[in-house]
């Protein structure tokens, strides 16, 4: 049975915390759990997510929940679900929520050891391109170009000169029974997903891009909308690696403009057309590749 | 109760088993390789019936078991040295999250220069973590250790990480006779693991919160009354031991011939052998010497200490640990112990032992015969002291 907007949970179980208007990672967080339901516990590492949720006595989540050390995500997340397997207890789901930073930089090592040993885990990456919580520095999923405060723009360095790490083929790269990307913008797609991987024995990675109106600069109003151009424009897919196999789950007939998409967000404002180019350039590579490794289903 | 040829790993193996841990989290890391090769062991001829998780780093052995006793499952993990550094970070995390997790800490000196053997620096670096710490004299406590480790921790009054000590080599690797007890008495003294503080499906909670300002200190409060708690409960425990095994144990300390003691010399882990054989030979040419092992370094034996010392002439700390810039920690604990009581007693402190230096008997007796002097001296034994 597929789950949708229409048949989504209207139970609210991350409800009452303190993330900021707009913030992408929290939609994230909510829906997956309306998703995974109220038998899920959630472990969230230092990041914005537990920083707006956790604040003693104010605590939101209506499901068991838990913050783990910034690397210990995937870890904790092994000990909850074989502590609670050694007591006879397996009709529940183990889910992490990292950001970023959490996943693909002090986090990976232990998620690389949980997927090695197929725990039977659901991590979500909710990506917002830097460290957020901390005010919006580079971490190794921020996209080449990106102004942070940590790689300024100016004369000589026009921002993050780095591209984003490809999270994705990194798990998928373990043989891991089940990854995905998606992102907020197109919602049914990651609703999907998230349902898909709470019915799959073993450990599970779902990639969701959740922008980030305060470190993207952009309006409050606008976070689904970007979130559904940079898959429209081409800079993120939606996708999944199951059974060894890649599979593009939407080709988009006509790029939009990568152009207009990062010029509406003030952390690409300075991006000259010569960095535009770089970035279609390594776009259009990327599409080449994926054309070639993926099996695409439209 | 069977008699097995044991080394102190394989004594502390045997204690956990019967504990019967339902998760156990361990990475490699000599000197407390063994310990988890014989568990994983056991659980693969099913002797004992564990999750065994091979994580990928000490730091996810500790959260992988903050994880399981989160949701109420009894967790067990082991370490060494750098590896108890590397998971430092979730030391904190678990006591502040009073998850009673027991670790072994097979004792080993810290990087650099690199070295493999035993010395107190790794655990004693980390005493403030809010951790119960007991160090071993021999495999024979070692097991017990591991049986009674889970009743004092998982105490609600206590709910507090416990490290039981034992020295690297020395201890981890030295081979004794070891009283085993059997399954039936190990169940008989040991209650199933219960817990208020955990995860609950039917009754969701949020653990690991954040605590600001206004909250952090009654917090941080609770666990120091945690860790004071756990002195009543470790005497109630070895009492309880002593009526199913028939072994007693003295609670934070071990006093040996102190009583009438001009001259004692204060210690810890498997150092204290060779230190009561000293006593018993000087003893016997007619010189009034004792020996105070301390058991516990946290809690710390305050009273104990100031008892045992009370009416002696001069009292030296012999340690394998170096505050670097003061003092041995153990020194500056023991003479806080002094001062509270109002003692003002020469007390010395030697440091021995660093990177797994041999201790002989013979510097021992040298010890004894400085006391004598009834002065103040702080000395690194060999090399001499650190002058200002």
């Amino acid at each position: 049975m597929s789950i949708n907007a229409r048949t989504l949970n209207e139970d609210e179980l991350f409800y009452g915390h303190k993330a900021c208007a707009g913030c992408g990672g929290s939609l994230a967080v909510r829906i997956a759990l309306k998703v995974l339901g109220e038998r899920s516990i959630a472990v969230l590492p230092a990041g914005c997510m537990s920083a707006v949720g956790f604040n003693f006595p104010q605590l939101c989540f209506g499901n068991n929940a838990i913050i783990s050390t910034f690397a210990g995500t995937a870890s904790m997340l092994t000990g909850i679900e074989a502590g609670l397997r050694a007591q006879g207890i397996t009709d529940f789901q183990a889910v992490g929520f990292a950001g970023d930073g959490g996943t693909a930089d002090i986090g990976l090592q232990a998620l690389s050891g949980a997927i090695d040993r197929n725990d039977n885990i659901l991590y979500i990456c909710y990506d917002n391109e830097a460290y957020m919580n901390t005010g919006i520095q580079k971490s190794s999923l921020t996209p080449f170009g990106a102004r942070t405060t940590t790689t300024p723009a100016g004369k000589n360095i026009h921002g993050n000169i780095r591209p984003k790490k490809n999270m994705f083929e990194i798990v998928a790269a373990h043989d891991i029974p089940y990854a995905a990307t998606a992102s907020i913008g197109y919602m049914n797609d990651f609703i999907n997903k998230v349902e898909k991987a709470s019915r799959i024995f073993g450990t599970k990675y779902i990639h969701v891009i959740a922008p980030c109106p305060t470190g993207w600069g952009i309006n409050t109003d606008e976070t689904v909308e970007v979130a559904k151009e940079v898959v429209d424009c081409g800079l993120w897919y939606l996708a999944e690696y199951e059974n060894g196999q890649f599979t593009l789950n939407h080709q988009p007939k006509e790029f939009t403009s990568v152009s207009d998409y990062l010029k509406r967000q003030g952390r690409f404002k300075h991006l000259s057309d010569e960095d535009i180019q770089t970035i279609i350039t390594s776009r259009d590579a990327k599409w080449e590749a994926i054309h070639k490794n993926f099996k695409v289903v439209n | 109760m069977a008699q097995k040829f044991l080394s102190g790993n394989e004594a502390f193996a045997e204690g956990i088993r019967l504990a019967r841990p339902q998760v156990i989290s361990a990475y490699p890391i000599t000197p407390q390789t063994i310990v988890v090769e014989r568990l994983s062991e056991m659980v693969e001829e099913g002797s004992l019936k564990a999750e065994f998780i091979h994580v990928e780093s000490e730091h996810s052995a500790l959260s992988c078991a903050m994880g399981a006793s989160s949701v109420g499952a009894r967790a067990f993990t082991a370490t060494s040295s750098q590896g108890l550094l590397y998971m430092a970070e979730c030391l904190t995390y678990a006591s502040g999250g009073r998850f009673p997790i027991v670790m072994m800490n097979a004792n080993r000196s810290t990087a650099l220069p690199w070295n493999i053997y035993g010395d107190q620096r790794d655990s004693i670096s980390l005493l403030d973590s809010g951790w119960i710490q007991a160090y071993a004299v021999d495999a024979q406590e070692a097991l017990d250790l591991a049986l009674m480790s889970y009743h004092i921790a998982e105490n609600s009054l206590v709910s507090t990480p416990y490290m039981a000590n034992l020295d690297g080599f020395v201890l981890t690797h030295t081979y004794e006779v070891v009283d085993v007890p059997t399954q039936e008495q190990a169940d008989a003294f040991l209650p199933k693991f219960k817990t208020e503080n955990k995860l609950d499906l039917d009754n969701p909670r949020n653990l690991g919160f954040s605590a600001g300002p206004a909250h952090n200190i009654a917090f941080k409060y609770k666990e120091h009354i945690g860790l004071l708690n756990a002195k009543q409960v470790i005497h109630q425990v070895e009492q309880k031991f002593a009526e199913i095994f028939g072994r007693k144990y003295t609670g934070l300390t071990e006093n040996y011939q102190t009583e009438d003691a001009d001259y004692i010399l204060i210690t810890l882990g498997s150092i204290a052998g060779i230190v009561k054989e000293t006593v018993d030979k000087l003893r016997e040419n007619g010189e009034k010497v004792g020996l105070l092992r301390i058991r516990y370094l946290r809690p710390f034996p305050n009273e104990e200490i100031a008892l045992a010392v009370k009416n002696a002439r001069a009292i030296a700390v012999l340690e394998k640990d170096i505050s670097f810039g003061n003092e041995g920690t153990v020194y500056t604990n023991v003479n806080s112990s002094l001062q509270k009581s109002g003692n003002t007693l020469p007390c010395s402190n030697y440091i021995g032992g660093l990177g797994g230096k041999n201790i002989s008997a013979v510097e021992i007796e040298n010890i004894f015969d400085e006391l004598k002097k009834e002065e103040v001296k702080i000395e690194f034994i060999g090399i001499g002291g650190g002058e200002e």
